[in-house]
């Protein structure tokens, strides 16, 4: 399986990412931004970090950089995309994902473990997880707070496009288990197509027992399995 | 060497004439001036004066500081670069070499604390990727005065934000550090900021210019008027008025730039196109060229025209000056230019031949082709003057010192409430609110996290994992500026084998006031004193670090704050322990000896807002047992958990251990039965002392290990179910909460302050 981890300048979780999806046999290569086609890739990631400094808004530069139109295409056609923090601010910026991010609520940067509860565990990137799972997932971003228009909300819900809530570690929803103010708790969704997965936390940082948690195997493991199925 | 002497210069046209006013203003002393002019055998040209003014500061001259300096253990066979580099490297196995250093941005801090803080973590950033190691982790030391002053909480608030904006983007994990509130730094926040790189033994580079016609190339930001003469701003005192003027002297920080520099520094050492890289930091352009010339032991010849600027219009000596950042100097192969420009282009940032190394020891600046400075190299780097001064201890310390603490020992009502007085004061309470603003977890490496006794990052491919901590009670240094320096060092390493590293060298920070007056050079030199008397002890030799001097406001100095910047090495990374208690039912045993020590203490300044007494005493040959001990159990593997005991004394420690992260809590139920008055017991801040928990199997084991290697130890209780509460009893007294009590004075305390409305306070 052949994966695209595309760094932008100023990504900064693009080697994470990579190793990653390496752990999981991966076929991982870093693409520059300013490389173009996708063609022979069979998934594509969109790292974390601070692509053109988060300057002007997160992503907002980013989703111009060459590759990108080659990345919605991609995308169109049904390939996997996914997209982990500074990855998720792009994808929304480039409109293959709706809605903003915007700064948490408390106004400062957010770094620590949460939980998140599995929404759904039939998309393309969750199959090894079992619905209502809870994961405890690293975060790290100052503009995380999801926000949409309200029929946007009201479609990803009923079309079950949330993917991770931000939850309590029993898996409920209570007070300061929701990070940055995100709407409905949202940390991750999809695109209507199920192909797009834009989430804030970072499953990339949880592979490993020694680092803490290893609640994000089963995101790679997944994505892994629907291209060899598919 | 070249036996060089000066050519004469023209003054240039619009250059204000030199007056010994001028020469003040720079920072100069007339005996320095006549040097000045003795070295370049006629007057000086006004950009020759700045060049010499920051150079001979004691921020790049280490003028008052270099001779005590050169008493501190530097060697050991681990050591591959000691001091006089960007950073300091030593070898931690496997082929990998670490890169480290610290350095202050106390001065910008004062001033500007969100740009002043973030450009500290910038330079120190770029000192250690110029060595050719990629950085994998930061630690921030930092000093405010109490947060009850709205200055201070405005202080605090920017400088956290700053360091954490700037290392969260570039992506360079923060894995610790420590903080102090005390009015003693009211005036003056100290912001220290530690980085760690690795690399691959031949990866290493260095920062000398050699061969003759090596073409010079600025690469990264362009040059502008920001930060001239921060090295000398920075080695003066500040006044009252000092944050509306100084601000020009201040730089501004941009990250992005830093992480494409960053990468494009590491491509650029890989290539071998180059021979030479550093950082243009304090001083610029100025002590860039001139360090990498006088190291290489050449010249160099710049032209200033070449040089890219923000503005038109930079005179040469701004040029020289300005401390922007986001800028390196290399020193490229001959022919090899085209490369260099490629790779930066890759990264979206310049590169520009702006001179070349010769081989006349000269540092000449031209502008259109003309000289406009002409310097001795080696003079102006090594030339410095280099003081030695009286030092006298100040009387009112050695009364505070010598002050009868013994009515502080009987506890005012309540132990349990002072003890949640004592556990809730911001030196001692939970820095979630600090590091929860900083990424410790990029780069997948951060292995413990900020929290703990050290921070631990992995290196992957291997088994092992360095470790780093920060550390100084100022106040210990304050009241014996020897015995606190001793202790800085000891906590340090206590805290490295509490997560089952072996300390292994140190980086350090010294800050301090003026030296020029006798008490501050007295405890100048009685800290290098402490310092070099523990570093040989524990065999942690120094590999640079950076002096800070001048830390006064109107008069008023800083605590001596040496800060500790200690580093080691694990070689199994499955061994690693942690400071929060993991089981109930779980032995907890003490190792070390109450010493009943309430000097110092953060006891008395919360109960008495008090900094007095004798500090804690310091036994070398113990604490070297102890962490040999330690480090055995740890290698044993019969250790669930250790923490130091330092602010706040054994209970403190204690309920640290029992509340962890705040996910897990434990209670304790603890006895001690001592000679000691319960307060002293308590809180007293002795050295030498570390908690462990054990199994009960693997208790007798634990003894034993600690009788084979001299050090008392002693069951002193058991861990409990979060719902035992947390319940000692010291004697005669006892003491009890519940967790949620003690939670909620731990984690509180800060949030409470910060998080508060403002206009609650002054």
């Amino acid at each position: 399986m052949k994966v695209a981890v595309i760094t932008f300048p100023g990504s900064n979780c693009d080697y994470d990412l990579y190793k990653a999806a390496q752990q999981v046999g991966g076929d991982a290569t870093f693409m520059w931004h300013r490389e173009r086609g996708l063609a022979g890739y069979d998934a594509v990631l969109l790292p974390g970090g601070f692509s053109y400094g988060d300057y002007l808004r997160a992503g907002a530069i980013a989703r111009m950089s060459p590759i990108m139109a080659d990345v919605i295409t991609f995308a169109n056609a049904g390939g996997p995309v996914l997209g982990i923090c500074n990855g998720f601010q792009i994808l929304c910026e480039s409109g293959l994902l709706p809605g903003a991010l915007m700064h948490n609520e408390s106004m400062k940067f957010q770094s620590k473990d949460v939980f998140l509860r599995v929404e759904r565990a039939d998309t393309l990137f969750t199959a090894d997880y079992e619905a209502g799972q809870i994961l405890r997932i690293p975060i790290a971003h100052g503009e995380g707070n999801y926000e949409a228009d309200k029929e946007t909300l009201e479609a990803l819900e009923s079309e079950g496009r949330v993917v991770f809530r931000y939850v309590d570690s029993s898996g409920e929803k209570s007070e300061g288990a929701n990070p940055n103010g995100s709407w409905h708790d949202i940390a991750g969704i999809t695109n209507e197509s199920g192909n797009v997965l834009g989430m804030m936390p970072h499953p990339e940082r949880a592979m490993e027992e020694l680092l803490g948690s290893t609640d994000g195997i089963a995101l790679f493991t997944s994505l892994v399995a629907s291209l060899q199925t598919s | 060497m070249t036996n060089a002497t000066a050519m004469p210069v023209p003054p240039r046209e619009g250059d204000p004439e030199i007056t010994a006013e001028v020469v003040a203003d720079h920072g100069l002393s007339p005996e320095e001036y006549e040097r000045v002019q003795r070295i370049m055998g006629r007057d000086p040209t006004f950009t020759e004066l700045g060049v010499f003014s920051a150079m001979w500061s004691e921020h790049c001259g280490y003028k008052n500081s270099k001779r005590l300096l050169q008493l501190l253990p530097t060697k050991a066979p681990w050591v591959i670069q000691g001091p006089g580099e960007n950073a300091g490297v030593i070898d931690v196995g496997d082929g990998f070499a670490l890169a480290f250093k610290i350095e202050s941005h106390n001065h910008p801090s004062a001033v500007e604390p969100y740009q002043g803080a973030a450009t500290g973590v910038g330079g120190i950033l770029r000192d250690i990727f110029t060595m050719g190691a990629r950085p994998v982790a930061v630690l921030d030391s930092l000093r405010f005065g109490d947060l009850d002053s709205g200055r201070v909480r405005y202080l605090f608030s920017g400088v956290v934000s700053g360091v954490g904006d700037y290392g969260n983007c570039v992506g360079i994990p923060n894995i610790g550090g420590e903080v102090q509130f005390d009015r003693g730094y009211e005036g003056n926040p100290i912001v220290n900021a530690m980085c760690l790189g690795l690399m691959k033994h031949e990866e290493l580079i260095t920062a000398a210019a050699t061969g003759g016609g090596s073409p010079l190339m600025a690469v990264g930001a362009r040059t502008g008027r920001d930060g001239i003469h921060g090295a000398t701003f920075a080695s003066e005192e500040l006044s009252e008025d000092a944050d509306e003027s100084s601000r020009p002297q201040v730089q501004v920080g941009d990250p992005f730039t830093e992480k494409l520099l960053l990468e494009a520094s590491l491509e650029l050492i890989a290539s071998g196109a180059i021979s030479g890289i550093q950082d243009m930091g304090a001083a610029g352009i100025t002590s860039s060229a001139s360090e990498m010339a006088g190291r290489g032991g050449s010249g160099v010849e710049l032209e200033m025209t070449d040089v890219p600027v923000r503005e038109e219009g930079m005179t040469p000596y701004e040029i020289l000056l300005s401390e922007s950042q986001e800028r390196m100097l290399v020193v490229a192969h001959p022919g090899r230019e085209d490369e260099v420009r490629e790779i930066l282009e890759k990264w979206e940032l310049e590169a520009a031949v702006i001179g070349q190394v010769t081989d006349d020891g000269k540092f000449r600046i031209l502008e259109n082709g003309k000289v406009v400075a002409d310097i001795p190299a080696l003079p102006l780097t090594d030339g410095c003057p280099t003081y030695e001064r009286e030092g006298k201890e100040a009387e009112e310390i050695t009364a505070l010192r010598e002050m009868d603490l013994s009515e502080h020992m009987i506890p005012e009502g309540d132990l349990t409430k002072t003890f949640l007085l004592v556990l809730g004061s911001p030196n001692v309470a939970s820095k979630q609110w600090i590091y929860h603003q900083y990424d410790t977890t990029v780069r997948t490496a951060t292995t413990v996290r900020p929290g703990g006794d050290s921070g631990v990052v992995r290196i992957r491919g291997t088994n092992r994992a360095v470790a780093a901590t920060t550390d100084c009670n100022g106040r210990f240094v304050y009241l014996e500026p020897r015995t606190g320096a001793l202790a800085a060092v000891a906590e340090a390493a206590r805290n490295l084998v509490c997560v089952g590293a072996l300390p292994t060298a140190i980086t350090n920070n010294l800050n301090f006031g003026n030296p020029l007056k006798a008490h501050i050079y007295y405890q100048l030199r009685e800290s290098v004193l402490g310092m070099r008397d523990a570093c040989s002890a524990f065999e942690t030799p120094v590999t640079g670090g950076n002096v800070s001097l001048f830390n006064e406001t109107d008069g008023k100095a800083i605590y001596p704050t040496p800060v500790i910047g200690m580093v080691g090495v694990i070689d199994d990374v499955s061994k690693i322990t942690r400071h929060a208690f993991v089981n109930a039912g779980d032995d907890i045993v003490l190792l070390g000896t109450n010493t009943g020590e309430l000097g110092g203490s953060e006891y008395l300044y919360v109960t008495a807002d008090l900094v007095a007494g004798e500090p804690p005493s310091v036994d070398l040959e113990g604490e070297r047992a102890l962490q040999q001990a330690v480090l055995k159990m740890n290698h044993e593997e019969v250790l669930n958990s250790a923490h130091d005991c330092s602010e706040g004394g054994l209970v403190a420690a204690l309920a640290q251990c029992a509340l962890g992260d705040g996910e897990a809590p434990l209670g304790i139920d603890v006895a001690i039965d001592e000679d000691l008055r319960p307060v002293v017991s308590l809180f007293g801040e002795s050295q030498g002392r570390i908690l462990v928990s054990v199994s009960p199997e693997n208790t007798d084991q634990v003894l034993a290990l600690a009788r084979r290697y001299e050090v008392p130890a002693q069951k002193i209780g058991t861990v409990t179910a979060a719902d035992g509460g947390f319940s000692m009893k010291v004697r005669d007294a006892s003491l009890s909460a519940s967790m949620a009590e003690l939670a909620d004075a731990y984690f509180g305390a800060i949030p409470s302050i910060m998080d508060a409305p403002e206009g609650s306070g002054s």
